[in-house]
């Protein structure tokens, strides 16, 4: 049967759910093949502007793509993501395709396997387009530290997409995917959500599998989705879900339906809203935004209780002094000596290190390096380290006795909407406070989503963070999917 | 947690980090280093004494469980060649630095 090119252009043009795409696919009336082909165009007619994608996996992709269709032509059964283009955060390593991780000290490299979450996607018939850009080793909350160039705005291209899944969020923004995964370490997914205007999820930490994830802080890395709504979110989180004897924190735990969870009404559900988040420094139109979002979650049937998570000040300087010194300890192993970047001026091995790190990392990841292994050095490990990891548990405690009496907790993704390219490059420590609102869950472990939840006057996208306790992903979407409903998606 | 570094301080914490900074680089790292432990330095308010440090949210009630490990046995890894492939320096059988000891 041929595939039916109008179709498959106005898939590619007017994109449609996972659900209608996939279905269109097992019917036969759309080729997964056409459809990569489609998107592929797409990718290179957008791409020069935008900058998300770093490498494209074209032959694997075809590949996989061809035996969805013969699959679907001998009617077999079809997996859940069954030809659909989805698109990895260059810090997912995908067998053979160059892994940048944003830097340039891992030019050249080409894992020799596949992450976990990537093998699972495909396992479900997804088709893995290619790498995405973002920042440097996950560092960053505008994509402004790739070593490859800023990734752009779809939505306005003054403005960044976010970070450090900044091109994840773009690529699902622009429809250069059907969605995407990216990785949050402090608020790498939810905030690049937020400022593309698309979903973006946090799993519980354990909930997915961080093998083959290029570590950065490996006690608050999460691997998760982007998508364009919550219900093809949750289908996505379903797939890559689950145990993997190769990542010993990973939870055995099952994992629910999620899809099915998400029709579930919310009538009764307790929502937070923490003072906190809506203090000095939130912008006005996100406010209003966010309040108009919360009156509808209360026109379903929601409970509003007003609560106060007073430590939550603490969270950005806690969260710094951990995942730097995390990081220190994590990108030692970029030494030039077994793969990657090796600096060809050393006489001595010594040298060959230095030089090696020197070149290849850019000055993001030496501050967080430096700042990491000041706080871990003899004589102030008990001031810094210790003291963030004691705040840590009392961040944790806040958090899990909230919830004893709220089942989900609603505030902004971000304090303001997308800043433009530059406006913060030059002042770190005005960067990471772009983390402020998405840090503390990062440190407690809990799940979380972002969901569109209006615009500024300027048009800019404002996400409204949905939080839920250890496990509770189907109460976070279910809450995200009122959202959604609420404005008529 | 006095939150000031020297430009002695940084010299000495890139040699531990294995990085080398250039005069260029080490004056606005000092600058930052010193702005961001002045900010962190606010834990300092919070009264810690007897909290138990918090290295994994695994260990929190309800948090997911900590995993177990998989039994000791032996699976195979990836293939030398396959590893050798990437490395910018081999032999096939090694990875080739340059020299450790002067002689």
């Amino acid at each position: 049967m041929q595939s039916d090119a109008k179709t498959t252009e106005s898939l590619v043009e007017l994109p449609k759910t996972l659900a209608e795409t996939r279905s269109a696919i097992a019917s036969g009336e759309v080729k997964a093949v056409d459809l990569a082909e489609g998107y592929y165009r797409r990718i290179e007619k957008k791409n020069p502007s935008l900058n998300v994608y770093l490498s494209l996996t074209r032959e694997r992709a075809l590949e996989q793509a061809g035996r969805v269709d013969a699959a679907a032509a001998k009617g077999d059964s079809l997996g859940p993501l069954a030809g659909i283009p989805v698109g990895i955060k260059d810090v997912l390593v995908m067998k053979g395709a160059p892994a940048t991780a944003g830097s340039k000290i891992l030019q050249g490299y080409e894992p020799p396997y596949d992450a976990t979450a990537v093998s699972r996607l495909e396992a479900a018939g997804a088709v893995l387009l290619g790498k995405i850009n973002c920042d440097e080793f996950a560092m960053g909350s505008s994509n402004e530290n790739s070593a490859y160039g800023p990734v752009r705005n779809p939505v306005d291209p003054e403005c960044v997409p976010g970070g450090s899944s900044g091109g994840s969020a773009a690529a699902v923004a622009s429809n250069l995917a059907v969605a995407t995964l990216g990785t949050d370490t402090g608020g790498s997914i939810r905030q690049p959500a937020s400022f593309c205007g698309v979903v973006g999820v946090l799993p519980t930490y354990g909930r997915v599998s961080r093998y083959g994830l290029i570590a950065f802080a490996s006690s608050l890395d999460r691997v998760g989705p982007f998508a364009s709504n919550v219900k093809d979110a949750a289908t996505l989180l379903g797939v890559i879900a689950g145990h993997d004897p190769r990542d010993a924190t990973s939870s055995p735990a099952p994992v629910p339906d999620y899809a099915a969870e998400i029709d579930k009404p919310v009538e009764g559900l307790r929502i937070g809203v923490p003072a906190e988040y809506f203090a000095e420094g939130l912008d006005d139109e996100v406010r209003a935004s966010i309040e108009a979002g919360i009156d509808s979650l209360r026109a379903s049937g929601c409970t509003i209780q007003a609560i106060s998570l007073p430590k939550t000040r603490y969270a950005i300087p806690t969260y710094y002094l951990l995942a730097t010194a995390e990081a220190s300890a994590n990108l030692a192993r970029f030494d030039g000596v077994r793969y990657g970047y090796r600096s060809a001026s050393s006489a001595t091995l010594a040298e060959m290190y230095r030089h090696s790190r020197d070149e290849g990392f850019g000055a993001e990841v030496k501050r967080r390096i430096l700042l990491g292994t000041y706080a871990l050095s003899a004589g102030y490990y008990d001031a810094y380290y210790l003291k963030a990891q004691q705040v840590r548990r009392l961040l944790a405690e806040e958090f899990l006795h909230a919830f004893a009496g709220v089942d989900a907790i609603v505030t902004p993704t971000s304090p303001i909407p997308a800043f433009k390219l530059g406006e913060k490059s030059g002042d770190p420590l005005a960067m990471y406070l772009a983390d402020i609102y998405t840090v503390t869950a990062s440190l407690a472990g809990i799940c979380g989503v972002s969901v569109p939840c209006g615009t500024t006057k300027a048009g800019l996208p404002v996400g409204m963070q949905v939080l839920a306790g250890h496990m509770q992903e189907g109460t976070a979407f279910r809450v995200a999917r009122a959202v959604e409903a609420a404005q008529g998606r | 947690m006095t939150g000031r570094v020297s430009v002695e301080d940084v010299k000495r914490i890139a040699e531990l980090a294995n990085l080398e900074l250039t005069p260029e680089e080490s004056g606005p790292m000092l600058h930052d280093l010193n702005a961001i432990l002045e900010y962190v330095a606010q834990l300092n308010e919070l009264d810690t004494a007897g909290v138990t440090p918090l290295a994994q949210v695994g260990e929190l009630p309800g948090a997911g469980g900590v995993s177990v490990l998989r039994k000791d046995e032996r699976v195979a890894g990836l293939g030398r060649a396959d590893v050798m492939a990437q490395a910018p320096e081999t032999d096939q059988a090694f990875f080739k630095v340059p020299k450790v000891i002067e002689r």
